[in-house]
C-alpha cells in the first residue's frame, strides 16, 4: 500500500511518501502506527504519541481501529490546523 | 451542489456572495465568512499552508454536503488557500445562500467548526523575529466547537 505522510508526520519521518509491506499480522491502522514506530529514529520520533496521530484510508478520516483491508492509501499526519 | 475550491491564490469574498444570489428569485440570505491570517501581535511574519491534495477537497464537499443536509440551502461556495500567506490576507471563505438568514448563518458557522477539525491543511508559523518557524498546534476549543454540532445533530 502506499503511504503519505504530512506536516511534522513527513517531517518527521522524512519522507512525502513510500510503499509499504507490512506483514499480515498488521491488520489495523493503530496496528500499522506501532509497525511503523519500530522502523528507526525518524519513524519512533514520528509515532511516539500515537493518540497525536490522524489517519486516513483512501483519503477518508479512519480511526485507529479501522481496518486495512483492501486500502490502497494510507496517510497520517497531526491534527489538522486550517481555516 | 457546493463550489469548493483548494488554491494557492487570492479569492473575491464579494463576488463569491454576489454569483450566489444572481439571477435568483429565491434567495433570501447570503451569509459569507472570511478567516484571515493574523499577525499575532507583531509575532509572526508568514504561515505555510500544506495540504493534503484530493482529500482536503473530498473533505470540504463532505462538510457542504453536510450542511445541504441540515438545512434547506440554495447555494454554497468554500474556498481554502494553501502556500504562503501573509498577516492580512485571506486564508478560507465559506459562503451560503438560503431562503431565511437563520439557516444561512447556522450553516455557515457549522461549515467552518466543521472544516477546521475535519479538512486536511497544516499551518507552520515563521517568525517575525527570526526564531525557530512551528507547526501550528491544534486548538481544544475547535474541537469543542465542532462536537456542538455533533450533540445537536
Amino acid at each position: 500500500m502506499k503511504a503519505v505522510y504530512f506536516a511534522w508526520v513527513r517531517e518527521r519521518v522524512g519522507k512525502a511518501e513510500e510503499e509499504l509491506e507490512p506483514p499480515s499480522t498488521v491488520t489495523t491502522v493503530g496496528d500499522l502506527i506501532a509497525w511503523l514506530a519500530a522502523r528507526g529514529d525518524g519513524y519512533a520520533h514520528a509515532f511516539e504519541k500515537p493518540s497525536t496521530i490522524r489517519a486516513a484510508l483512501d483519503k477518508v478520516h479512519a480511526r485507529h481501529e479501522a481496518a486495512l483491508a483492501g486500502a490502497a492509501e494510507v496517510a497520517f499526519f497531526p491534527p489538522m490546523t486550517g481555516g | 451542489m457546493a463550489t469548493i475550491r483548494v488554491q494557492r491564490e487570492d479569492f473575491d469574498a464579494a463576488a463569491e456572495s454576489t454569483a450566489l444570489a444572481r439571477g435568483r428569485m429565491d434567495v433570501g440570505a447570503v451569509v459569507s465568512f472570511v478567516g484571515y491570517c493574523r499577525d499575532e501581535g507583531g509575532r509572526l511574519a508568514t504561515l505555510e499552508l500544506e495540504y493534503y491534495p484530493g482529500m482536503a477537497e473530498a473533505e470540504m464537499a463532505r462538510v457542504a454536503r453536510e450542511a445541504e443536509s441540515r438545512w434547506r440551502l440554495i447555494g454554497v461556495t468554500a474556498i481554502h488557500r494553501f502556500g504562503k500567506i501573509a498577516p492580512g490576507e485571506q486564508i478560507v471563505c465559506v459562503v451560503v445562500a438560503a431562503a431565511h438568514r437563520g439557516e444561512a448563518f447556522a450553516a455557515a458557522e457549522m461549515m467552518m467548526d466543521f472544516l477546521k477539525t475535519r479538512a486536511p491543511f497544516w499551518k507552520r508559523a515563521i517568525r517575525a523575529d527570526g526564531a525557530a518557524e512551528g507547526w501550528v498546534e491544534a486548538k481544544g476549543e475547535d474541537d469543542s466547537a465542532a462536537a456542538r454540532w455533533d450533540a445537536a445533530g
